[in-house]
C-alpha cells in the first residue's frame, strides 16, 4: 500500500519535472532568447554535476548551511527566552508589542545597509539577516503560546504548590509547546527565503556567494544551477521540521497536522 | 466542625446590571469523612461554592474555615479534579500521576512506587505509558482521581467529574469512586446535576437553586452502602429529592410521578 503511494507520488514529480523541462527546451530551441539569458537544460544539469563533481557545492553548502543553523538557533534561543518572559509579564509586554508590531513586518533586505555598516563583511551578515527574518514569528508564536495555556493547567499547577520557575518549566513551556513549534517552523520558513540573501552582500563563500560569482563570471547556467539547489535544500529543510514537527505533536496530543 | 462554612457570600460585578449575587449567604458544616453532594441547575453557584472551598476563590464576605483554618488560597491538602480533567496531555499516564510527587520533590524511586500504586487502584497498570490522548474519556477521569489521591489530600473536591461520560461508564465510575471513599476515609465534596448520582453517593445532599444561587435544603440519605439503584428505599429518597425542586414552583399543580 505504502509502496504504491510511494510510486505513484515518484511518478507523479517526474511528470510534472519532464512536462516543465520539456517546455524549457522548446523554448530554448525557438531560438528567441540567448544562451546568456536562458541556459538550456542540459547546459544547467552540466553545471550541477561540475558543481557537484568539483566539490564546490558541498563546501558552500556547508559553509550556507552553518550560517543558517547559527542565525536561526540564535533567533529560537533569544526568541523563545524572550517570549516566555514577555508572555508572562503581561504589563511589560503591552510596551513592548508595539514595537514589534512596527518591526515585524520590515524585511531583513530594509536592513541591509546597517547590517554592514555594523557587522561588516564574512559570515555575519549572513547570520544576522537569517536571525532578523526567523526571531519574530518565533517571539510571537512564544508569547501567544504562553498567554493561551489552559487556565485550568495553572489551576491544576496552583492546587499542587507548583510554583516558579518549576511552574515555567514543568507547566507553561510544555503547554504552551505546539504553538511555539508552529512558530519555529513559520520562523524556518520566512528565514530560508532568506539563506542566501545575506551571502549576497560581501560574503566569500556559500551558495548565495557562488550565485552572484557565476553571474559576475556570466555564467547563467551556474546561476540556474545554484537557484535549483537552494530550492531542493529549502524543501528539504521544510520536510525535515515538519517531520520532527509532527513527531512532537503527536507526543504532546496534539493530533498531527499537515500544513502546506 | 471540620468544614465550616459561614455566612459566605459571593457577588460579581456584571456589566450593565451592576452586582449579582452568584451564591447567597451559605451556612453548611461538613464532618470529617462525609460524602457531600452539591445538587441544582446550571447556574446555581455549584462551582462558586466548591471554589470557594477549594481557594480558588474568596467569598465577598462570610468565610470557609476547614480544622479551623480560615481558606486563603489552594492546598495540597484538597485537591480539585475538573470537570475537563486538567491532565497535562505531554506527559504518560504514570507521569501524570507524579506530578504533586515531582514538584514536593519525593525521592525518585518513592515516586514512581506511590503512582504505581495509584494506577493500580485506579485499575490502569495496564495503560500506565499511555498518554491521556490515547485514552478514553472514563479513563482519563481515572487518571485524574489517581493523580489526585496520590497527593494523598484529606479533602477531594470534584466539580462534575462524570458529567462528560455515558451513562454506562458513568455508573461503573460511581462505583469506584465509592469504595475508593471507603478504603481511603477521604471527605469528598462532589457536584453533580444528577439525581440519581448525588442519591447513590452522598450521606448528605446539598440542594441548591438558582436565581439568586442559593443552598435550598440539605437532605440527609440514611441508606446502607453500597446502595442498590433500584431499591424502593433509593426510590423513595430520589423522590424526596425531586420533591424539594418541584416546591420551587409551588403555585404550579403537582403534575408529576
Ligand atoms: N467569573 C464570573 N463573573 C460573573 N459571573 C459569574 C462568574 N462566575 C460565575 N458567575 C455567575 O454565578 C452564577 C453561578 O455560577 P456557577 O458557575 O457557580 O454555577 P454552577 O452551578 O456551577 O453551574 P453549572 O452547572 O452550569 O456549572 C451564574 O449565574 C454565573 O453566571
Ligand atoms: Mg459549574
Amino acid at each position: 500500500m505504502i509502496k504504491m503511494d510511494l510510486l505513484k507520488r515518484a511518478f507523479k514529480v517526474i511528470i510534472s519535472i519532464s512536462v516543465l523541462t520539456g517546455i524549457w527546451q522548446l523554448t530554448v530551441l525557438s531560438g528567441r532568447f540567448e544562451k546568456s539569458l536562458l541556459p538550456s537544460p542540459a547546459g544547467v544539469f552540466a553545471g550541477m554535476s561540475g558543481l557537484i563533481k568539483d566539490g564546490t557545492l558541498f563546501t558552500n553548502l556547508g559553509v550556507s548551511l552553518a550560517r543558517f543553523l547559527t542565525g536561526y538557533l540564535t533567533a529560537v534561543i533569544t526568541g523563545v527566552t524572550l517570549g516566555l518572559l514577555l508572555g508572562w509579564n503581561k504589563s511589560v509586554w503591552s510596551y513592548i508589542e508595539p514595537v514589534v508590531q512596527v518591526l515585524r513586518p520590515v524585511s531583513p533586505i530594509a536592513w541591509f545597509p546597517f547590517i554592514v555598516l555594523w557587522f561588516g563583511i564574512g559570515d555575519a551578515p549572513a547570520v544576522v539577516t537569517i536571525f532578523i527574518a526567523a526571531f519574530y514569528p518565533i517571539l510571537l508564536s512564544t508569547v501567544s503560546g504562553v498567554r493561551n495555556v489552559d487556565a485550568v493547567y495553572l489551576k491544576v499547577a496552583d492546587n499542587f504548590g507548583i510554583r516558579q520557575p518549576q511552574l515555567l518549566f514543568r507547566i507553561i513551556l510544555p503547554a504552551a509547546f505546539p504553538l511555539i513549534a508552529n512558530g519555529l517552523h513559520i520562523a524556518l520558513g520566512s528565514a530560508r527565503v532568506f539563506l542566501v540573501a545575506g551571502e549576497m552582500i560581501g560574503a566569500q563563500s556559500g551558495l548565495g556567494f557562488m550565485i552572484i560569482n557565476a553571474r559576475n563570471s556570466l555564467r547563467s547556467d551556474l546561476v540556474l544551477a545554484g537557484i535549483i539547489f537552494i530550492g531542493i535544500l529549502g524543501l528539504l529543510l521544510d520536510r525535515l521540521i515538519r517531520f520532527l514537527e509532527n513527531r512532537i505533536k503527536r507526543k504532546w496530543g496534539v493530533s498531527a497536522e499537515v500544513r502546506d | 466542625m471540620y468544614i465550616s462554612i459561614v455566612e459566605a457570600y459571593r457577588e460579581y460585578s456584571v456589566e450593565d446590571r451592576g452586582r449579582m449575587a452568584a451564591l447567597e449567604r451559605v451556612n453548611l458544616e461538613i464532618g470529617k469523612g462525609e460524602f457531600i453532594c452539591l445538587l441544582g441547575p446550571s447556574g446555581c453557584g455549584k462551582t462558586t461554592l466548591l471554589n470557594l472551598i477549594a481557594g480558588f476563590d474568596r467569598p465577598t464576605s462570610g468565610f470557609v474555615r476547614i480544622n479551623g483554618e480560615t481558606v486563603t488560597g489552594p492546598s495540597e491538602n484538597r485537591i480539585t479534579i475538573f470537570q475537563n480533567y486538567g491532565l497535562l496531555p505531554w506527559r504518560t499516564v504514570l507521569r501524570n500521576v507524579e506530578l504533586e510527587l515531582e514538584a514536593r520533590k519525593t525521592d525518585k524511586k518513592e515516586r514512581r512506587r506511590i503512582a504505581e500504586e495509584y494506577t493500580e487502584l485506579v485499575g490502569l497498570s495496564a495503560y500506565k505509558n499511555h498518554y491521556p490522548s490515547q485514552l478514553s474519556g472514563g479513563m482519563q477521569q481515572r487518571v485524574a482521581l489517581a493523580r489526585a489521591l496520590a497527593v494523598d489530600p484529606e479533602i477531594l473536591l470534584m466539580d462534575e467529574p462524570f458529567g462528560a461520560l455515558d451513562a454506562m461508564t458513568r455508573m461503573s465510575m460511581q462505583d469506584e469512586i465509592e469504595r475508593i471513599w471507603r478504603e481511603k476515609k477521604k471527605t469528598i465534596i462532589f457536584v453533580t446535576h444528577d439525581i440519581e448520582e448525588a442519591v447513590f453517593l452522598a450521606d448528605r445532599i446539598v440542594i441548591m437553586t438558582s436565581f439568586p444561587g442559593k443552598v435550598k435544603s440539605v437532605i440527609d440519605v440514611p441508606l446502607a452502602r453500597k446502595r442498590d439503584r433500584t431499591g424502593a428505599d433509593f426510590l423513595k429518597i430520589r423522590d424526596r429529592v425531586f420533591a424539594e425542586f418541584e416546591l420551587k414552583t409551588d403555585d404550579e399543580p403537582e403534575y408529576y410521578l
